[in-house]
């Protein structure tokens, strides 16, 4: 390629100013990242190093069973013996977010293949942009949806014990990963060559087997990447699972039992908490454990997509 | 470009004028009053607290540049609301960091000792409002009445099938709702009921008075409280002191009468007889006008 270049010599400085300010702006993005994390993190110490605070809660008793008559792993700040267990909102977390992928992956990544393989093209311009309006629904409405809606939909069918569980939520929840998902699935999809549509086809596969046995398996990073996505939206939503769980931290593999989860606890407990106890710390302890458990998830999640489209595509 | 950068430092030197000619003139006539403590008393405070700051900036003339003068007789009164909970509001007042105290609780002997202790005054107590919590079931249950301690022995999780409480309804698992614990409803349900025990880990709290209302208009075997908010599929509980005393209903005369046992008075705290423009926010409060926000924030009125 010819590279043409003009010589001028003012809008120089303007394109060093232009090029200073992009800079800048993707500094400013990591900086900031990196500042909420210390920011967050540094409100966490007491519980490691404050002897005072060590007294009340530390990671003993955050994580570990206590000595007591009936339950092991309480969560209970406002109490004459605060109890920090966050086991149960932990459980809670991972039983809504289970739910809400049960639920969110096999129809998302259904409706992808459906969109982008089967559809007409008039359909496909219809579902497409209908799958990603629902991504436009404030979690805030899922979330009364869910509890006002689903819950009780739900409990006529199966006459559940508590009417807002992990199941209600999880389901809520998936509404709200289900356009993610749906969105990167579908790119993936439509990033595959259409040579490899057409070889398939000239071999004589028919358009069910192309999809499943050639299209599928040359996009299985991109759809990898869209589970991730949706797995850690999943785990810190916070508004659906606030309104339809039922927030009762039980200890219990159920799934029909209500529960509490870590984002909820935050947003509930923070805006009335006592600066500078340790039912303070407790929750920045939360919120730093979300975020890195979060961070963990997407980079496990793109070094797995990454091996995963080396074996594919890498070594032809 | 040069367009959109010529109206942002429009924008901005507007706003810099606006802010730097009516500076002075407010901050002549000014009189902050403020106002900490109880969390259960935060919102009604600032209800209280806005209605009077627009009652008096209406009866105060305009202060314009062309008659700056004109209202001087009457200062211009902001009323600053803050919580941190009863025992905060108190040693505030204690030690001279706020006007009036709100309080959710009547105060004890040895702080109003501490009081008098260090400011040299007596404490003046003034009941603003009245707190009552009710119980709810949902409208097709026939549980009509509890006592305070099976009330209690439910939120704890010591009874917890219907079948406890009433003969040959239901054999069903009993579905408590609650506030979540960052509400002065939760606190005072907890201090008052519960005796300070915990709630049970199976409780399920909701967001708001309104939630809980709503999760037990649709769930047959459940039981919630708060406060008392008129809703469509629920019933208000009977609530007896004890096994030998009455049911009394939690209506309103009952709870004047003080007969219904869920209810308390929410007080103002003040550093000696009220004065000048905090008496006159007082009188205010305690006026038919002030009253009727009580009922608009869901306590009860004074009579």
């Amino acid at each position: 390629m010819k590279k043409i270049i003009h010589f001028r010599v003012k809008p120089r400085i303007k394109e060093w100013i232009i090029e200073t300010l992009i800079r800048s702006s993707a500094v400013i993005v990591i900086v900031s990242l990196i500042l909420i994390f210390l920011f967050v993190g540094k409100e966490t110490l007491p519980i490691f190093f404050s002897s005072e605070i060590k007294q009340e809660v530390n990671l003993n008793r955050l994580f570990l069973p206590q000595a007591r008559q009936n339950e092991k792993f309480v969560w209970q700040p406002i109490s004459t013996v605060p109890k920090y267990s966050i086991i149960p909102l932990i459980i809670g977390t991972l039983k809504t977010t289970i739910i809400a992928l049960l639920f969110a992956l096999p129809l998302a990544i259904g409706a992808a293949i459906f969109t982008s393989e089967f559809a007409p093209t008039w359909l496909r311009e219809l579902i497409k942009p209908a799958i990603e309006l629902l991504a436009g629904v404030p979690s805030v409405v899922l979330g009364f949806f869910g509890l006002i809606v689903l819950a009780t939909w739900l409990q006529n069918i199966f006459s559940w014990t508590f009417r807002l569980n992990a199941i209600t939520a999880g389901i809520a929840l998936g509404l709200a990963i289900l356009p993610v998902v749906y969105t990167v699935t579908e790119d993936a999809l439509s990033a595959v060559p259409n040579s490899y549509r057409e070889g398939s086809l000239a071999l004589g596969a028919n358009v069910w087997q192309t999809a499943w046995g050639v299209v599928l398996p040359a996009a299985l990073p991109g759809i990898f990447a869209a589970c991730v996505l949706g797995f850690g939206r999943a785990f810190g939503e916070t508004m659906i699972v606030l309104m339809a769980s039922g927030n009762a931290a039980i200890t219990s593999l159920k799934f029909t039992d209500s529960v509490r989860t870590l984002s909820a606890t935050i947003a509930t407990e923070l805006a009335e908490v006592v600066v500078g106890s340790a039912h303070y710390y407790t929750l920045f302890f939360i919120g730093t454990f979300l975020f890195v458990f979060t961070f963990i998830n997407n980079i496990l999640g793109q070094w797995f997509v990454q091996r995963l489209r080396k074996r594919l595509h890498g070594e032809t | 470009m040069k367009k959109f950068f010529l109206l942002v430092i429009g924008y901005w030197l507007l706003v810099i004028s606006y802010y730097g000619c009516a500076g002075p003139y407010q901050q002549n006539k000014r009189r902050t009053i403020t106002i900490k403590g109880s969390d259960t008393m935060v919102i009604l405070g600032q209800r209280w607290a806005e209605e009077y700051m627009k009652k008096v900036a209406t009866e105060r003339p305009q202060v314009g540049a062309d008659r700056p003068q004109v209202g001087a007789e009457r200062p211009q009164v902001v009323i600053q609301v803050t919580g941190g909970g009863s025992g905060t509001g108190i040693a505030a007042l204690i030690n001279g960091g706020t006007d009036i105290c709100q309080s959710s609780r009547p105060m004890k002997e040895n702080e109003k000792k501490a009081f008098s202790g260090k400011q040299k005054k007596e404490v003046k107590e003034i009941p603003v409002a009245i707190d009552a919590i009710s119980i709810y079931v949902h409208k097709d249950n026939p549980l009509k009445e509890l006592t305070l301690e099976q009330i209690k022995n439910i939120f704890t999780g010591k009874i917890v099938n219907w079948s406890n409480l009433i003969k040959g309804w239901a054999d069903k698992k009993i579905v408590a709702y609650s506030r979540e614990n960052n509400s002065g409803t939760y606190l005072y349900f907890k201090e008052h009921i519960l005796n300070n025990e915990d709630f049970a880990t199976d409780v399920q709290t909701l967001p708001g008075t309104a939630a809980v209302v709503n999760a037990v208009s649709k769930d047959l075997y459940s039981i919630g409280y708060g406060g008392i908010a008129y809703g469509k599929g629920i019933r208000f509980l009977k609530v007896k002191k004890d096994e030998k005393s009455s049911a009394v209903e939690p209506t309103p005369e009952n709870v004047y009468k003080r007969t219904y046992p869920i209810s308390r008075e929410l007080y103002f705290y003040l550093a000696g007889e009220p004065q000048g423009e905090i008496k006159n926010f007082i009188n205010w409060v305690l006026s038919a006008e002030g009253q009727k926000i009580c009922e608009e924030v869901g306590y009860f009125p004074l009579r």
